[in-house]
């Protein structure tokens, strides 16, 4: 339980932290837009430097983002073998039996590595510099024009916020059935695939059965202290943009013409 | 089984920002048979420094003795259904791991985990039934249509059942009537009494540690600050206050009337029977004092 990184908020008071939860969201969207736009290596340079920029700009230790990595470190070897052993080129680096590695292979390989560490680590540097209820407050602000369409934005931004805030509860309460479970002689590491899923029923059940039971608890609570939704509710997080906030944007607009100067030109 | 703690430290999600050390160098022995009480604060690592005691934690440093099996960081930890079976835990609030269809199954669980048979586990749970104050009518029921103080009673038996010689109870009274945790603390010191298993219990009841406890181990802010006979270490009342614990109501009334009224009777009655045979003793001395003056 421990280990787990993604949606790990760590306390700072840098820039990043200081930045309004809107212009992050925003930020890392564009961001990723721009990943898909860049073509030549020195775009790429480019965007290797901002994401190292502001890795430093949030004062959080390398080694956090490297941890973001491991888990998806599987999946990107996979697209990198397919992307080596199936792609077409002129220039044969090296032929074994119908395997040939080309070397517009390996550009592509390595372009792909570089565009999936940049997007992990451009959302890592959201999710541990932002708050999981910041998070939600900034997209319930940013899809508020959809109200106009009627889509429930406050009951979306409420579901969300309320999931958010109990997923660390039902960590520690999936602890607490696990070691009652182990306690009673259950080893859930070893078996076969079918053994391990019949193991995971007692702990599932529980798990489900208390969180119907909190959010019962919550509902009454909730109504209890007069809660409605609806336009007449305040909040007790502002959020505010600040001067930070339109210099970021201001960034990536000027990085946006950039790259888009840059694909004409090369 | 004997437990050893030798220098056991331990830390949460070290290496992280959210690092929180919560044991500090404890040292302790917990004697075959005994009945020791485990207190402290609330957040004091009680519920933490249990979860040594059957491996479901390794010590960040040090190591703890399970009989003479060792638990450290260093070991690749093996033949853990020995302990798990040898020492039974009853986590707080245990209730929240009931979770099969019939109370004969959920108490059959730990003894089938540990190689029985289903005929053999579902007997064994017949058998247990009774022990925890429930009739065998509740073998075919749902432990979810049990009340709160019910379910508590089958999650016991469900530890029980697996016939540990080790038991150990994380405030297993708490939220119960009163009625119903004379009768949980009597049946635990009738398995202590008649079948000599070892008790480890955590506890807010200072009543109940000088009722039952033979050992008490004192914690406060992950720190082993007294350990010994609660007789002992209730002596100290103003700085047991002083950790934000108490001492049992007996001894407060003792002390109380040693202080206002320079009554001495039993200085530390760990009971109700103790106290009053105190106050009839001393009674009886003025009287005699009396008579002859
Ligand atoms: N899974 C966890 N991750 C991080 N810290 C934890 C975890 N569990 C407990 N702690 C911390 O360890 C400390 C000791 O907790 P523990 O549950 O052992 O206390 P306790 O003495 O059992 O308290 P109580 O009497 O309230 O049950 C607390 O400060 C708690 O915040
Ligand atoms: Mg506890």
């Amino acid at each position: 339980m421990d280990k787990l990184i993604l949606g790990q908020y760590i306390p700072g008071d840098s820039f990043i932290h200081r930045m309004d939860p809107r212009s992050k969201l925003i930020s890392a969207v564009w961001f990723i837009v721009l990943i898909f736009m860049a073509s030549t290596w020195w775009t790429y340079g480019m965007l290797v430097a901002v994401v190292l920029f502001a890795t430093v700009l949030s004062s959080i230790p390398l080694k956090f983002y490297l941890n973001s990595l491991k888990p998806l470190a599987f999946l990107l070897l996979i697209t990198v073998v397919f992307q080596l052993m199936f792609s077409q080129g002129e220039t044969v680096l090296f032929e074994l039996g119908w395997v040939s590695i080309t070397q517009e292979g390996l550009i592509n390989a390595v372009k792909i590595i570089l565009r999936f560490v940049l997007i992990v680590i451009m959302s890592t540097i959201l999710t541990l510099t932002t708050t999981p209820l910041e998070i939600a407050d900034g997209i319930e602000s940013l899809l508020k024009p959809l109200k106009k369409l009627k889509v429930p934005v406050q009951e979306i931004a409420l579901i969300l916020s309320i999931s958010l805030r109990f997923v660390p509860t039902l960590m520690q309460e999936t602890e607490k059935i696990m070691n009652a479970q182990r306690a009673r002689g259950v080893d859930f590491s070893s078996g076969s695939l079918i053994q391990r899923m019949k193991k995971v029923v007692p702990l599932l059940i529980p798990l489900f059965i208390s969180s119907i039971d909190r959010a019962d608890q919550l509902a009454v609570a909730m109504t209890a202290r007069g809660y409605r939704g609806g336009d007449s509710r305040t909040k007790l997080r502002q959020l505010t943009w600040t001067k930070l906030d339109t210099t970021v944007m201001l960034v990536f607009l000027a990085l946006t013409f950039g790259l888009g100067i840059g694909r004409y030109l090369f | 089984m004997e437990i050893q703690f030798k220098n056991v430290n331990y830390t949460y999600q070290p290496d992280t920002p959210f690092e929180n050390k919560v044991l500090h160098d404890i040292n302790f022995t917990i004697e075959h048979g005994s009945y020791t009480a485990i207190v402290g604060h609330t957040g004091s690592g009680k519920s933490t420094l249990l979860q040594h005691l059957n491996a479901l934690k390794v010590p960040t440093t040090g190591s703890v003795w399970l009989g003479d099996y060792e638990v450290n960081a260093s070991k690749k930890q093996k033949a853990l259904n020995d302990i798990r079976k040898e020492v039974g835990v009853v986590f707080q609030f245990p209730e929240a791991q009931l979770f099969e269809e019939t109370i004969g199954k959920d108490i059959a669980f730990g003894p089938q985990n540990f190689g029985a048979t289903e005929e053999e586990a579902l007997r064994l749970a017949r058998e247990i039934l009774p022990v925890v104050g429930l009739d065998e009518s509740f073998m075919d029921k749902s432990p979810f249509d049990l009340s709160g103080g019910q379910m508590r009673r089958v999650a016991i038996a469900g530890v029980l059942v697996m016939k540990p010689s080790v038991l150990v109870l994380d405030e297993p009274t708490a939220g119960l009537d009163p009625k119903g945790q004379l009768e949980m603390m009597d049946l635990f010191n009738r398995l202590h009494e008649e079948e000599g298993i070892t008790i480890i219990l955590v506890t807010h009841q200072m009543e109940d540690v000088g009722k039952y406890a033979d050992n008490m181990i004192v914690l406060d802010a992950g720190r082993v600050v007294d350990q010994g006979a609660p007789k002992q270490v209730f002596k100290n009342q103003k700085w047991l206050q002083s950790i934000q614990l108490d001492v049992p109501q007996t001894v407060e009334f003792a002390n109380l009337l040693a202080e206002k009224k320079q009554w001495e009777v039993e200085r530390l009655p760990m009971t109700l029977t103790e106290l009053a045979d105190g106050i009839v003793r001393r009674l009886e001395a003025e009287k005699q004092v009396n008579g002859h003056g």
